[in-house]
């Protein structure tokens, strides 16, 4: 009855030595495990924890894209192409105007609806449209188009977030979708994310307008032009053609060159087609003011002396060395398709992060010595199988967070050491049978096969509840619950086969060697 | 050798006779908490309300109420200020700023200008956390989901390995536990944010197994002794499992004794709310989930009852 059969024990050992291997690197060295992963063959485990933010120092950032600003672009976009095919294929309407995720259009003549719907459909066939009494018609994009623009421009900003946080040098930083218009973005060891903070505010949409000197005082924004800012003085005013002649996704390379007066400015270049567009245009243009636009601000707006064919050039305004070399950066890295909002922000830094390392390393050392020691005291021997047991766990934990690369938080530290506590209760709950057991007046070896069988039901019991509630607080929880319920839910699993495999092999094996006698329980 | 035997190993103390005393605490506690948490409050944290928290470290340990009466001449809302954990670290909570994250940034950047100009060299950003009120309601939403399902997943195990009875009894005692922390809450006036959470469905988890060991044992009892009177066979239950009731209450209690006082102060608020649920879950499952028994009608035949696996 007292026996463990052997493939049993071959296989508590291989445990138990895998928890070993994928658990040493935590305790190596840098330089040691640098050894291991060089000397050793590829699938010698090397991996190490994977510390949360908290815990090693770094910034998360929660953004919103706001796809409903490209939504009212791309239908600003369509009645601007509406307009001039309805007026070419000579249907007259009273009303022409952006609704909500479309256009609205109302008809002179009801006759025309049908024309007009052909019209539109060959504009855009992803729409829904839709004729009422009185010739209104109202077009808009259909679930699969909205769907797809969400997916597009989620993705573009993704990349254009991960360029720009490139470009600051910052190491494995972790950009990823979340959600519906969410973009989680995770930077380890960055303690003062204002820089990228304000490098991601920007949409950075440059384009180069031609001023509406005609237009004069009477500035009036509608029809054709476009009413911007100065950036040094938003009091004053330009009017703009409405079409850019450049846009940013015409530059090919950005970067910072102080200017001709030794001025901060930065210098670009054009894609072949930019650069043809620059020339044509400022050929024709020459006295002409042009504006440079970042962000709907003016930046500048120098006179064009000449027509501009080498397609490069330089933007100069009143920068700072960093406002210009910034400006170099988002021009390279490419515009936003929508700008983004900081939806969430924390950020630890370093000391804090090390402090709490410490700090755990120690509650847990502290926490295991002071269980350990009591469990021996209360136990004796049996007491010492419990805490080889618990040593076993320990490493166990370590390995399958270290294998599985998870993440381990402050809040997992707490479950690690919540669970050294909670742990021994399996084994409590079986040397407290065994004692029953003994009082009853059973043999050693009786007692100590009944006691493990008797406290199996409840053991199970209790951990499965515990599991149930760790899996489930995985699965719907965020941040320092997530991270507990990670720690929390390895412990239960790891000391369920150690408080039942390895005390009961420790037991076993005791029990075989010395027959008979008083048990040290 | 023999280990020490703390608590004896034949007990025979009544704990049923003496329920009456043990309802009328956990009356005085669930009713206080009730009251405590619908008058006064819970000191809900930025995770769920929104807003700014700034800590900081200074070389020097400033004056409390010169800092504050500086950042508050900021007109960027009521700014509270909180030691934490040495004189030299301050805990700076900033109210939510009308308008968008634009205006967040510019309120922090405020703060941090004020507190440089003060502190000069000497001063260390820790942390900076800020969530938005949208992020804020998310997370509420978030964390009463997990808390909602969780309980319910451990009572639908509860309710498969027990009669419905027993489950019952334990929501009733957890509830007790659950109701009873929040009160401590409310009463210290401690932030409750995401780890108090975490801290409420841990304090449920070990409550639900501590009830789950002794209504086994309740069970098998019931098994073994088809004649005896109720009363009897949980004080008989209870006792069997006493000296693993205490013996785990305390192991936990000296894992989380060292995490108090060596796992640093972001997490002492968390162990606070541990240590007194492992105190009050032990209590509700021996006096709150166990005697609730003798009021659920039990049926002590046992062939027609849910077979579940037995015991031994």
């Amino acid at each position: 009855m007292v026996q463990i059969p052997r493939w049993k024990i071959i296989f508590i050992l291989i445990v138990c030595v895998f928890g070993a291997a994928y658990s040493a690197p935590n305790v190596l060295g840098p330089g040691a495990r640098d050894w291991v992963a060089q000397t050793l063959p590829g699938w010698a485990p090397s991996q190490t924890v994977n510390l949360g933010l908290d815990l090693q120092g770094g910034s998360h950032i929660l953004l919103e894209v706001d796809v409903s600003s490209v939504l009212k672009e791309r239908a600003d976009d369509l009645v601007s192409s509406a307009r001039p095919e309805l007026r070419s294929a000579r249907i007259g309407y009273k009303r022409i105007g952006r609704i909500e995720n479309g256009m609205r259009v109302t008809l002179r003549d009801v006759a025309q609806a049908e024309e007009a719907r052909r019209i539109l459909r060959e504009i855009d066939p992803n729409l829904d449209i839709l004729t009422s009494d009185g010739g209104i018609i109202e077009a808009r994009f259909n679930d699969a188009a909205l769907e797809e623009l969400q997916t597009q421009t989620i993705n573009q900003s993704i990349e254009i977030v991960r360029r720009r946080v490139d470009e600051t040098g910052t190491n494995e930083p972790v950009i990823q979708r979340q959600g519906d218009d969410r973009i989680l973005v995770q930077l380890p060891g960055v303690d003062d994310p204002e820089r990228i903070k304000e490098l991601l505010g920007k949409t950075a949409k440059l384009g180069f307008h031609l001023v509406n000197m005609d237009v004069g005082s009477n500035l009036r924004a509608g029809g054709g032009n476009l009413v911007l800012p100065m950036l040094e003085d938003p009091a004053q005013t330009l009017a703009l053609e409405r079409r850019a002649m450049i846009t940013g996704d015409m530059l090919v390379h950005a970067a910072f060159a102080p200017d001709q007066n030794g001025q901060p400015a930065v210098s670009f270049r054009l894609n072949s087609v930019g650069a043809k567009r620059f020339c044509d245009v400022s050929r024709e243009s020459v006295g002409r003011l042009f504006a440079i636009v970042l962000d709907a601000q003016i930046i500048s707006a120098p006179v064009i002396r000449e027509a501009i064919c080498g397609g490069s050039g330089q933007i100069s305004g009143s920068f700072s060395v960093k406002e210009a070399n910034d400006l170099a950066l988002l021009l390279r890295a490419g515009a936003l398709p929508a700008p983004l909002k900081i939806l969430e922000e924390r950020s630890v830094g370093p000391s804090l992060g090390a402090d709490s390392v410490e700090a755990g390393k120690m509650a847990a050392l502290i926490g295991l010595v002071l269980v350990l020691m009591y469990m021996m005291i209360n136990y004796s021997l049996f007491g010492v199988f419990a805490s080889i047991a618990m040593v076993v766990n320990l490493t166990l934990i370590f390995a399958i967070l270290s294998g599985l690369q998870a993440t381990l938080t402050l809040p997992g530290i707490a479950g690690i050491v919540l669970t050294v506590g909670m742990s021994v209760d399996a084994n409590v709950l079986i040397f407290e049978r065994i004692r029953e057991e003994i009082a009853k007046g059973k043999s050693a070896i009786a007692s100590v096969d009944s006691g493990f069988k008797m406290a199996l039901g409840t053991i199970i019991d209790s951990n499965l509840t515990t599991l149930i509630a760790s899996i489930i607080l995985f699965s719907f929880g965020t941040g320092p619950i997530k991270g507990f319920a990670v720690t929390l839910g390895i412990g239960i699993v790891t000391s369920f086969f150690t408080a039942l495999m390895v005390t009961r092999l420790l037991a076993v094996l005791w029990l075989k060697n010395k027959k008979g006698g008083e048990l040290p329980v | 050798m023999k280990g020490l035997r703390l608590i004896p190993q034949e007990t025979n103390i009544n704990f049923i006779g003496h329920r009456y005393f043990a309802y009328a605490l956990s009356l005085t506690v669930i009713i206080g908490s009730l009251f405590l948490v619908f008058t006064k409050g819970l000191n809900f944290g930025i995770d769920f309300t929104g807003g700014t928290l700034i800590e900081i470290q200074v070389e020097e340990a400033p004056e409390l109420s010169e800092l504050r009466g500086r950042l508050n001449d900021l007109g960027l809302g009521e700014i509270s200020l909180q030691e934490f954990g040495s004189p030299n670290d301050v805990l700076i909570r900033l109210p939510q700023q009308e308008g968008g994250p634009e205006e967040q940034s510019a309120a922090i950047e405020t703060v941090r200008t004020s507190l440089n100009e003060k502190f000069g060299e000497g001063i260390e950003y820790r942390r900076t956390e800020f969530v938005g009120p949208q992020v804020g309601e998310e997370l509420k939403t978030q964390a009463m989901y997990a808390v909602l399902f969780s309980l319910l997943g451990i009572l639908i195990y509860i309710w498969f390995r027990f009669e419905w009875q027993f489950g019952v009894a334990a929501i009733i005692a957890v509830a007790h536990d659950v109701i009873g922390t929040l009160g401590l809450f409310a009463l210290t006036g401690m932030t409750f944010d995401l780890s108090s959470v975490a801290a409420i469905l841990m304090i449920a988890g070990y409550s639900i197994n501590d009830t789950v060991v002794i209504f086994d044992r309740i069970r098998e009892t019931l098994r073994k002794f088809k004649k005896k009177a109720l009363p009897d066979i949980l004080n008989r239950a209870i006792n069997d499992t006493l000296a693993r009731t205490i013996v785990t209450g305390l192991t936990t209690l000296l894992a989380l004794i060292a995490l108090w006082l060596f796992g640093g102060e972001v997490i002492r608020g968390f162990v606070d709310a541990l240590i007194f649920g492992i105190i009050i879950g032990t209590h509700s499952s021996i006096f709150v989930a166990a005697p609730l028994l003798l009021y659920m009608n039990l049926r002590r035949s046992g062939n027609t009852e849910k077979e579940t696996a037995p015991a031994s």
